[in-house]
């Protein structure tokens, strides 16, 4: 019987598309054969909108892109701009900042891995489990700087405002309680027959290919390779905390969820390694000015954000505002391989490999 | 601690093969000319070992516009900063792709191309990433006007 290749729309209005992905895919029957992304729909022009605003008020603008995992993009801006400056941070300011971030890796892992799971289909009730831990996270944001999803928190030279002394003993109250919860999910999911099944052997990625391809974070320790910045590039105080550094043998969509599964546990730690280390203090130096005035020059300062290497380039003519802002989004860069990852599969692994690939719109597109 | 290299650094690595490639020395980056470029960043990669290519991008410099490429080696914990200038005024800047280097810039390039208008030559899918086929102009151009 003759058989007519089928190319179809998929999203950019779709649930399983994080957002407003696009893609447009060739199949024959349920098989795969060509999907080629278009992405654009979430274009804000940060890059450009950076130009035109004061060095603190670019912050804003650095919420709204991967708006997961807010405070790692404020901690990338600032550790560029205080490279740049040549400002440096107060002691108690760098150590919030780092918590803030170990946080909001949890939160932004949680969410990864419930949209994975909700991608299988497993309709949001391991979802909801982890969206409810994320919440209590949320609700610590909220205490150290009043928002939940777009921060702000971090400013030159540390934080703009202390967290209340209410924030740790709930801090403390949720380091306690989140092993537990992760037992519970891990009981839900890790071995779950249908999980294996669909995840196990599912597009795997080559370690040598996914260096070329320039990709990062949880996608390229699946792939076996040791590369965490917060190891071989510590900023802040990492070099003073120590942690595991999970690692995929196989490089499929499962690892891709194992390796987020542990980096929560590895963050619990270094949380709790962090308030051991903190001291009371100024949370910013007294000397940062209110508008930063960076000498001519560029500086590029890449951190281990949730989803990969987030970096700023920053060049400065002298003046009160970014000569250019270059985001180097690990969202996007993650995206090169999807097209290779995905062919050959069915339809129903191309949103499971998606998922796994973890990226957020808001960063793909900027 | 991820060593970061300084021009004169780059500049020894480089200056055995490609010394009449270098056009200027920075404080931590060398700018290279555009001819032959490839030839530099193969070396680099293959004996240089500069496997993971961190980030393309561009700035305009007003005068011209210029691209700037982050290397890191994962084996040897480096990075580096290389930079090329796309001629010597604004009109139609070019320059040669490195996708065939560094798979990694198949995007990254795309979005040269469509905010700062900067054409590779060898891409293998050089069209307009984020905005729409028939926008005018690029808007990260300094003289680009909403």
């Amino acid at each position: 019987m003759s058989t007519e290749l089928v190319t179809m729309n998929i999203g950019p209005i779709h649930p399983s598309t994080h957002g407003v992905f696009r893609m447009r895919v060739t199949f024959d029957g349920e098989t795969i054969i060509d999907a080629e992304p278009i992405i654009g729909y979430l274009h804000r022009g940060s890059e450009k909108l950076a130009e035109e605003r004061t060095y603190t008020q670019v912050v804003t603008l650095t919420d709204r892109m991967d708006y997961t995992a807010s405070m790692t993009n404020n901690q990338a801006y600032i550790l560029s701009v205080e490279k740049l400056s040549g400002i440096t941070p107060s002691e108690r300011g760098v150590w919030l900042r780092m918590i803030a971030a170990e946080l909001q890796r949890i939160a932004a892992h949680s969410v990864a891995i419930g949209f994975l799971i909700n991608d299988l289909g497993a309709w949001h009730t391991p979802l909801l489990y982890l969206l409810r831990e994320r919440e209590k996270i949320l609700e610590l944001f909220e205490m150290m700087c009043g928002a939940r999803i777009t921060n702000s928190y971090l400013r030159p030279g540390g934080v703009f405002m202390d967290a209340p002394d209410e924030f740790w003993p709930s801090l403390n109250r949720f380091l306690d309680e989140m092993p537990n919860r992760l037992d519970d999910i891990e009981n839900l999911l890790t071995d779950n027959e249908i999980i294996l099944a669909r995840t196990q052997n599912v597009a795997i990625l080559d370690k040598n290919d996914a260096i070329n391809a320039s990709i990062t974070g949880p996608m390229l320790r699946a792939s076996g390779i040791d590369w965490d910045l917060r190891h071989r590039n510590p900023y802040d105080y990492y070099e003073k905390i120590s942690f595991r550094r999970p690692l995929g043998t196989v490089g499929d969509n499962n690892d891709r969820y194992l390796i987020r599964l542990h980096e929560i546990r590895e963050s619990l730690k270094i949380v709790e390694q962090c308030l051991d280390l903190i001291e009371p203090g100024p949370v910013q130096p007294e000397e940062v000015p209110f508008l930063v005035r960076p000498p001519i020059g560029e500086s590029y300062v890449p951190i281990e954000a949730p989803k990969g290497e987030l970096g700023f380039y920053l060049v400065s003519d002298g003046g009160i505002s970014p000569f250019r802002c270059h985001v180097r989004a690990p969202s996007l860069i993650n995206l090169t391989l999807l097209r290779d990852m995905v062919i050959g599969y069915k339809i129903a692994d191309l949103f499971v490999t998606f998922g796994s690939i973890d990226v957020n719109m808001g960063e793909v597109d900027r | 601690m991820t060593k970061v290299l300084t021009g004169s650094d780059i500049e020894d690595i480089l200056s055995s093969k490609f010394m009449n490639q270098i056009e200027f020395i920075g404080d931590d980056y060398v700018q290279i000319i555009n001819n032959d470029s490839l030839d530099v960043f193969n070396y680099l990669k293959i004996d240089q070992k500069y496997d993971l290519l961190s980030s393309v991008t561009s700035v305009d410099r007003i005068s011209h516009f210029e691209v700037v490429y982050h290397l890191t080696s994962l084996q040897k914990n480096e990075s580096m900063v290389v930079k090329i200038k796309c001629g010597e005024d604004r009109i139609n800047p070019n320059l040669k792709s490195v996708v065939s280097v560094w798979r990694g810039a198949e995007l990254q390039e795309r979005e040269i191309y469509d905010l700062m208008g900067i054409m590779f030559e060898g891409h293998p899918n050089m069209k307009r990433l984020l905005l729409w086929e028939n926008f005018e102009g690029h808007p990260l151009r300094k003289d680009f006007v909403s």
